[in-house]
């Protein structure tokens, strides 16, 4: 590892073996319940948090409400087939998607992709608490 | 990024195969950066797309589809740059792109007397703010009253992609290619986003309508109305100012009178870049005056025509190297030699006197008695916040930073917020600010709207800012980055088995090992005025990659992410902690440097 000065700057190299050893540098602990952080998509205590930027533009376009209503439906049925009890919500949902077909494109591409990849995410939101956004 | 599915798969199949509909949420596309709260995982920033696949039979079956984030850094930074909006990529056709932004222009909507809430100003915060709005407030009724002609859009790609577009009509079609080879268009949504003006009070479940092309010219805050240019007066329960800025002239030019302003573009809008872009296909010389963000990223998206067009495209600025107020004096100068690569021809130190027309040529003379003869000048010499509001209004303009002075939960007064360029605010962390980027204002524009919407949030989660210099310069920024700071920056030195070269190539950042000596040594000769280099920099060390910590009283303060993407989590809490740090090289070791 080398080290320079230039007037108020500091440079150093360091090689990747100096880097190696862990970090004795201390982070503070995260506070879990920070009022004020960003939350994922469910908030600490279970409910939606419909401001999450991951829903991109489904709480507030167009289909806000549908959707809403849909998902909420979702997220907290008990039926064994986790929202099979929602199918009213999902056809209005529906309906209002209909009617924006640029807002809400039906994709025909790469259908054994998306198999695929459901499987993977077939877990409900253990993925909320990661985030997201900005940008 | 979320998103959840659940359902077994054979429901699943099922429903995918009736029917889909695919939305990516932008905003985590992103380049993961600027957001995301939870440190140390950098490893699953899975982004789940949802999409519902619902039988048309009534059969009920529906999905999420998950995909997977690709961590490659174009990727990331491209996406960023949707900001809040929903990317609808595999929406309209190029030739739909382009009427979307002027769509309701020529019309004459009945504007309704009164809107609960008015984001006055159509850009990326009040866009941020109304999407904000309408999830937390069902059926909340949005009217966005913006001087632009065009629905809301992002500027980044106005300096960035669109430069490098394939497609020879990218003026008009303004979409560009996203990391994962989709393409969307700079506009966040499409006309069928909005609501009609004059549908707002009565439409279903409420919505954003736009009033494009008007401007308000007076508040009455006392009265919560506004009046617009050509008499309206709305009513408002709740109110964004996010009025953004204007591009600053030089005096210099302004005297020059108008056959030099006839060849000045001072950029910002849709039609700036349009015309820019004509112009760089009909000229034979551009000059660029500015050394900041917009000025750099110019000169280098104009420089590749230079190489490809015989373009003669120069920079000046008065400062000693491109970023030269943001970056530390040394990476500022390798910087400048970076864009030099690029086709640029950088003159620093250069202020401008005068400008003049001589013959057909522009001739730009600057106080040391040089001269630079030019066809045109792209002035980007910063931004003043648009506050001819705050008159009327009684509002605080800040002394030291422009803008609309509100605390720390962006608000002015009882009903009134601001976010944006034109709100210099109280950071709980850093104190009081005021920042002109892309990220803040998707990031305040949505506080304001969850405010709006009676949060009582302060700004606690810190914007962010990208930007690339060529393909050898790329950084992520955070915090207070400002030259005069004091930095600390810890780059990673290749060694014997891990060369430049190799560094480069597992990096996939590009550094160019083999020119890179003659990098060192022209800078060693250009910098001999500031010789910010202690010394010739030896084998293997070199400004190719790395983390720079701006402290204030010992404390980080600011980072740059320096080729290096994916950490901004670990930038954000080492700002959010503000702990005093004894050795940053410790802390620099979290960011590892030497990994991808």
């Amino acid at each position: 590892m080398t080290s320079y000065c230039s007037g108020k700057d500091r440079i150093i190299f360091a090689t990747k073996e100096d880097h190696e050893t862990p970090s004795s540098a201390e982070l503070v602990a995260d506070d879990p319940d920070d009022p004020y952080e960003e939350q994922g998509l469910i908030l600490p205590n279970g409910d939606i948090n419909w401001n999450c930027p991951c829903l991109g533009g489904m709480a507030s376009g167009p289909c806000g409400e549908q959707f809403k209503s849909a998902f909420s439906c979702f997220h907290y049925s008990s039926e064994e087939i986790k929202g099979s009890d929602c199918v009213d919500q999902f056809r209005a949902m529906q309906e209002c998607m209909q009617k924006y077909p640029d807002l809400y494109p039906q994709e025909d591409e790469n259908d054994g992709k998306s198999s695929k990849d459901l499987e993977a995410a077939s877990m409900e939101a253990s993925a909320a608490k990661e985030e997201e956004e900005s940008s | 990024m979320v998103f959840l599915c659940c359902f077994s798969n054979k429901l699943c199949s099922l429903g995918m195969l009736l029917q889909r509909w695919n939305v990516l949420p932008d905003l985590q596309l992103s380049r993961q950066v600027a957001s995301t709260g939870v440190p140390g995982q950098k490893g699953s920033n899975s982004v789940f797309v949802l999409i519902m696949g619902l039988s048309t039979l009534g059969a009920g079956a529906y999905a999420y589809k998950a995909i997977q984030e690709s961590k490659e850094r174009y990727a990331s930074r491209l996406a960023r740059i949707s900001g809040q909006s929903q990317d609808h990529e595999s929406s309209a056709s190029g030739a739909g792109a382009a009427p979307q932004g002027t769509a309701a222009l020529g019309t004459h909507p009945k504007v309704p007397s009164h809107v609960p809430f008015l984001l006055i100003g159509g850009g990326t915060a009040a866009f941020a703010a109304a999407r904000s709005i309408r999830a937390r407030d069902p059926g909340a009724r949005v009217l966005i009253v913006s001087e632009d002609p065009a629905l809301p859009y992002m500027r980044p790609p106005l300096s960035k992609e669109l430069w490098f577009s394939d497609d020879p009509n990218v003026t008009e079609t303004l979409r560009f290619k996203q990391w994962n080879g989709k393409e969307r268009s700079i506009y966040f949504q499409p006309p069928s986003f909005y609501v009609p003006v004059e549908d707002l009070p009565s439409v279903e479940n409420g919505g954003v309508a736009v009033l494009p092309g008007k401007k308000v010219v007076h508040m009455d805050v006392r009265g919560n109305t506004v009046k617009l240019s050509d008499g309206t007066q709305i009513s408002y329960d709740k109110c964004l100012i996010a009025t953004g800025g204007s591009p600053r002239n030089l005096p210099a030019i302004e005297r020059a009178g108008k056959d030099v302003q006839k060849r000045l573009t001072l950029f910002r809008k849709i039609e700036d870049f349009r015309r820019l872009e004509k112009i760089s296909r009909e000229v034979k010389s551009i000059t660029i005056i500015g050394g900041g963000f917009l000025g750099s990223e110019l000169a280098c998206a104009l420089g590749r025509r230079a190489r490809t067009q015989g373009l003669e495209v120069i920079q000046l600025f008065p400062e000693n190297g491109n970023m030269g107020k943001v970056l530390p004096e040394y990476l500022s100068n390798w910087t400048t030699e970076k864009v030099r690569r690029e086709g640029v021809n950088v003159l620093p130190n250069a202020v401008v006197k005068s400008v003049s027309v001589c013959g057909n040529r522009l001739v730009i003379k600057l106080k040391d008695g040089r001269k630079v003869e030019t066809d045109h000048i792209v002035a980007a010499v910063g931004l003043e916040p648009n506050v001819e509001l705050a008159k009327s209004a009684g509002l605080e303009v800040d002394s030291d930073f422009g803008g609309f002075r509100v605390n720390a939960e962006l608000q002015a007064r009882s009903n009134i917020w601001v976010a944006g360029d034109a709100a210099c605010f109280y950071d709980i962390k850093l104190g009081r600010r005021r920042v002109e980027h892309h990220d803040h204002a998707v990031v305040s524009g949505r506080l304001a709207g969850e405010n709006m919407t009676g949060a009582a949030k302060p700004y606690w989660h810190q914007s962010m800012f990208w930007s690339d210099l060529g393909p050898n310069v790329g950084y992520e920024a955070i915090g207070l980055v400002d030259s005069s700071l004091p930095t600390v920056g810890v780059f990673a030195k290749a060694t014997a088995k891990d060369t430049p070269k190799s560094a480069t190539e597992q990096s996939g950042t590009g550094i160019r090992s083999e020119s890179e000596t003659e990098a060192e040594a022209s800078e060693v000769q250009i910098s001999q005025s500031s010789s910010p280099m202690p010394q010739v920099p030896k084998q293997g060390e070199d400004y190719g990659k790395g983390v720079i910590f701006y402290l204030r009283d010992k404390v980080v303060v600011g980072i740059v992410l320096w080729n290096i993407f994916n950490r901004m989590p670990i930038a954000r809490k080492i700002i959010k902690d503000g702990e005093e740090h004894e050795d940053l090289n410790e802390v620099a070791k979290l960011f590892n440097i030497h990994e991808d």
